[in-house]
């Protein structure tokens, strides 16, 4: 490797650990916006005893969207380790299955959760206007999911470039951020989702 | 020519973004078959829309974007080749220095803005009944005060942050200059949509947008909470790159116990910013959506509780306060050790005592609350949390005093400011526990006494440090000097003026005059309430006239000032150490630090220039 070479390698890896550090403080930032939205539901979902309450929810759609969401981690995971060992194909294959499953899941909660289609074999939704009910759960769920669509974006871009040869095995920080973001975000819903379907007792 | 300035290009893309915001809104709901026009929704739309819209036109995002199809971007330094060299600075440029003046600038601006409001509504205060504000004009004005002020400090604290950190630190520029040309401009839009906000009926139930008030107020309510989105995104921003900035690109030797006192005080800034800016975009997205969607966080009536909004708003308003002040304070401690020629006494405990005001900062917010209702349990732990801030503060009043100890003291402006900061700061610092104490603070709650306490605790904490800076640092920015006898004239008319107007203020409290309140019984305190408050608007009136005088001088010291030394102060400072105005590329060598920073009447350097590395520019 000429002098050159190295030298660039040398401020390519000074730059990505500044972005990665500040990747991370983004993340703690963040952090204060969920925690503020969980210290809400908190609030506000209790009855007049102070027990925690939560609306009857459909607990399928809850369980798969969840289900779909950790799968997608799983892939995304699989896709940085593909272009670590340089595995171009592998590395976009896991790419597109992650973005197929953030969609799946985006679609799983506007659809079924939120309503916006009506199903005839869903039964009730609550809509944004009923009460704590609705505010908190739009507001989470809401809050999460401009969370994913940016993931989404995030992954296309990434699966696009990746196409393109943007990305080898030492210099893909990109890849690394997209993914180090979607497990955050991943991470946020499998705090929300107990907090919105299971904790407290069901009230109608 | 103005069309190749960024800011025209943004201004109208601003423009036309709204519209067409508030065009798809209208479309939208035509479509979902709801009724056309809901000022709520298609002002939010159109608001949004609008504000990255202006991102766009200044320029601010074209390199991302270009990264997002894949092409790298080279970092260019210097003036722009084709056009004058001042256009850099209404567009986007990524030297932090342009940016940093950007923000000072833009603070001025600001600062001027909000205080002319101020100037129009205490000429109404003078004297009691009604003469040429209505009460609705004069909670748009209080409002409108308020936000603007706020602004204006923030966009301040940016502007000291981003000049003086990388220069102070040896660092060729910011870890991310994209992001930091970024988070200056996102307060463009930001500012514009809070000062639209009055066209819209203003934000009249008071700065602190409580519901149920907030709420169901007018529809200028929106424009403010996407406004403070907007601004409060370029906090968390700047702070997340001041922060990598101070904790990696620092030079060889420099630990962090060896970085100038400034950088401390940005960090514990930094670290405030980050997180608890959050907690106000929640709070004001919740006013925001229970507003434009219907959905009722505030509203008791489904189960809401609008006490939930308090105890979030003040998450962040709180330590917000300690943002405002930390880095004047750090400014002070700044400057005093040059004009003492004596070290920083107890830097350590200095540096240590900023992150412990931070930290503490965050467990205090109740102490707004204490008259909100909230379970009764809770006032005490708060009384106990605001009243240990004192510890810490303490210690840096310690330290200013005992640095001047025994030192041979010069009195240039910027050396005035510094006095008139630490003597206004104490005025608002001792203020401070009588209202932090609950038994006290029922009474004084909502009166003008926390009005003067807190612009005691801003002016102290930020205006006159600001003011210190802008002096102490103008011939490093413009490499002339300003006009020493105009600055001297600035201090004597402001400080004077200032501590009439504060104790005006605490006086007019105590007789019963309420915060927000466009009129008051001039049989109050005796029959003397109107003398105080005419004391009091003739006091704001100088401290409006004194800025103006400064004004005057900045602008015309940089065209005919005289020429300045490299270190005209003396300084052992890293900035001082390099021409003046400073070169594009800072520093022509890498740093290395071989001595404290604070050494003052010691022989040894704090820093050198590694001349074996000339033009060899670091890595980042």
């Amino acid at each position: 490797m000429s002098a050159l070479a190295a030298d660039a390698i040398e401020v390519y890896r000074t730059a990505t650990r500044n972005n990665r550090m500040g990747m991370w403080l983004f993340f703690f930032s963040e952090l204060f916006l969920f925690g503020g939205l969980l210290i809400t539901r908190f609030a506000l979902w209790v009855d007049e005893d102070g027990h925690i309450i939560r609306p009857e929810l459909d607990q399928n759609v809850g369980l798969i969207v969840t289900v779909v969401l950790l799968a997608s981690s799983y892939f995304m995971n699989r896709s940085e380790v593909a272009i670590a060992n340089g595995r171009k194909r592998d590395f976009l294959v896991s790419l597109w299955i992650t973005g197929f499953l953030g969609v799946v899941f985006l679609l799983g909660v506007v659809i079924f959760e939120w309503g916006l289609i009506q199903l005839p074999f869903i039964e009730h939704h609550i809509g944004p206007t009923d009460g704590v009910f609705g505010a908190v759960i739009f507001g989470m769920t809401g809050m999460h999911a401009i969370h994913v669509i940016t993931g989404v974006a995030f992954i296309v871009v990434v699966w696009r470039n990746g196409r393109r040869d943007v990305y080898t095995e030492e210099r893909h920080w990109g890849v690394e951020a997209c993914a180090i973001y979607w497990h955050y975000v991943d991470l946020v819903w499998i705090f929300f989702y107990p907090a919105i379907y299971l904790i407290g007792h069901a009230v109608h | 020519m103005l069309m190749q300035l960024g800011l025209t290009r943004g201004l109208i893309y601003q423009a036309a973004g709204t519209v067409l915001g508030m065009v798809v809104a209208m479309v939208w709901r035509l479509l979902a078959g709801m009724e056309l026009w809901d000022q709520e929704v298609v002002f939010v739309v159109g608001g949004l829309v609008g504000g990255f819209s202006f991102m766009w036109g200044v320029g601010a995002i074209d390199d991302w974007l270009e990264w997002c199809r894949g092409k790298a971007t080279p970092l260019v330094h210097g003036p722009p080749r084709d056009k004058p060299a001042w256009t850099r600075y209404f567009s986007t440029d990524y030297n932090h220095k342009v940016i940093g003046i950007q923000y000072s600038v833009t603070s001025l601006l600001m600062l001027m803005i909000g205080g002319s409001f101020a100037l129009i509504f205490r000429a109404e205060l003078a004297q009691a009944d009604l003469q040429f504000l209505g009460i609705g004009m004069y909670n748009k004005l209080i409002g409108l005060h308020g936000w603007a002020v706020i602004a204006a400090i923030l966009l301040g604290v940016g502007g000291m942050a981003n000049y003086l950190v990388p220069l102070m630190i040896g660092a060729e520029d910011m870890a991310f200059p994209r992001l930091n040309a970024f988070a200056f401009w996102i307060n463009v839009p930001g500012a514009l949509l809070l000062l639209a906000s009055a066209f819209l009926g203003g934000f009249d139930a008071g700065w602190t947008a409580y519901p149920p008030l907030s709420t169901q107020g007018s529809v200028g309510y929106q424009f403010l909470f996407l406004a403070i989105y907007f601004v409060g995104l370029s906090s968390i921003l700047g702070s997340l790159n001041l922060l990598v900035t101070i904790l990696t690109m620092r030079p060889k030797g420099m630990d962090l116990f060896r970085i100038p006192i400034f950088c401390w005080a940005v960090l514990a800034t930094s670290l405030i910013q980050l997180t608890a800016t959050q907690a106000i975009g929640t709070a004001f997205l919740m006013g925001l959506s229970e507003r434009a969607l219907g959905m009722g966080f505030f509203d008791p009536e489904g189960g809401g509780n609008p006490i939930l909004f308090q105890h979030i708003f003040w998450f962040y308003s709180h330590p917000a306060v300690y943002v405002f002040v930390l880095p004047g304070l750090g400014i002070i401690s700044e400057l005093l050790p040059v004009f003492s020629r004596k070290p920083l006494f107890g830097y350590r405990w200095i540096a240590l005592s900023s992150l412990a005001i931070a930290l503490v900062g965050f467990l205090v917010w109740g102490h707004h609350m204490f008259t909100s209702g909230y379970s009764q349990y809770l006032r005490i732990p708060f009384m106990i949390a605001t009243l240990l801030v004192a510890v810490p503060t303490g210690v840096k009043f310690f330290s200013w005093v005992a640095t001047m100890w025994g030192g041979r003291l010069r009195f240039p402006t910027p050396m005035l400011f510094t006095l008139g900061a630490i003597s206004v700061f104490l005025l608002g610092g001792l203020t401070g526990p009588i209202l932090a104490t609950v038994a006290s603070d029922l009474y004084l709650h909502d009166t003008y006494f926390v009005v003067g306490h807190f612009h005691a605790t801003l002016f102290g904490g930020f205006v006159f440090p600001f003011c210190a800076a802008i002096y102490f640092w103008f011939p490093k920015i413009t490499g002339r000097m300003y006009n020493e006898t105009l600055g001297k004239l600035h201090f004597y008319i402001m400080t004077p003026a200032f501590w009439l107007m504060s104790i005006g203020q605490m006086t007019v409290g105590t007789m019963g005059m309420r915060r927000r309140i466009v009129d008051y019984d001039p049989t109050l305190g005796g029959g003397l309430i109107e003398a105080r408050h005419l004391e009091t608007t003739i006091a704001a009136f100088l401290i409006g006239l004194s800025i103006l005088i400064m004004i005057y001088n900045l602008v015309t010291s940089a065209e005919i000032g005289v020429r300045a030394p490299a270190n005209p102060w003396r300084s052992r400072s890293p900035e001082w150490q390099i021409p003046s105005p400073v070169p594009e590329h800072s520093f022509a060598a890498p740093l290395q630090v071989v001595g404290e920073p604070y050494d003052y009447g010691l022989e040894e350097e704090y820093v050198v220039m590694d001349e074996s590395q000339a033009g060899h520019t670091q890595a980042h």
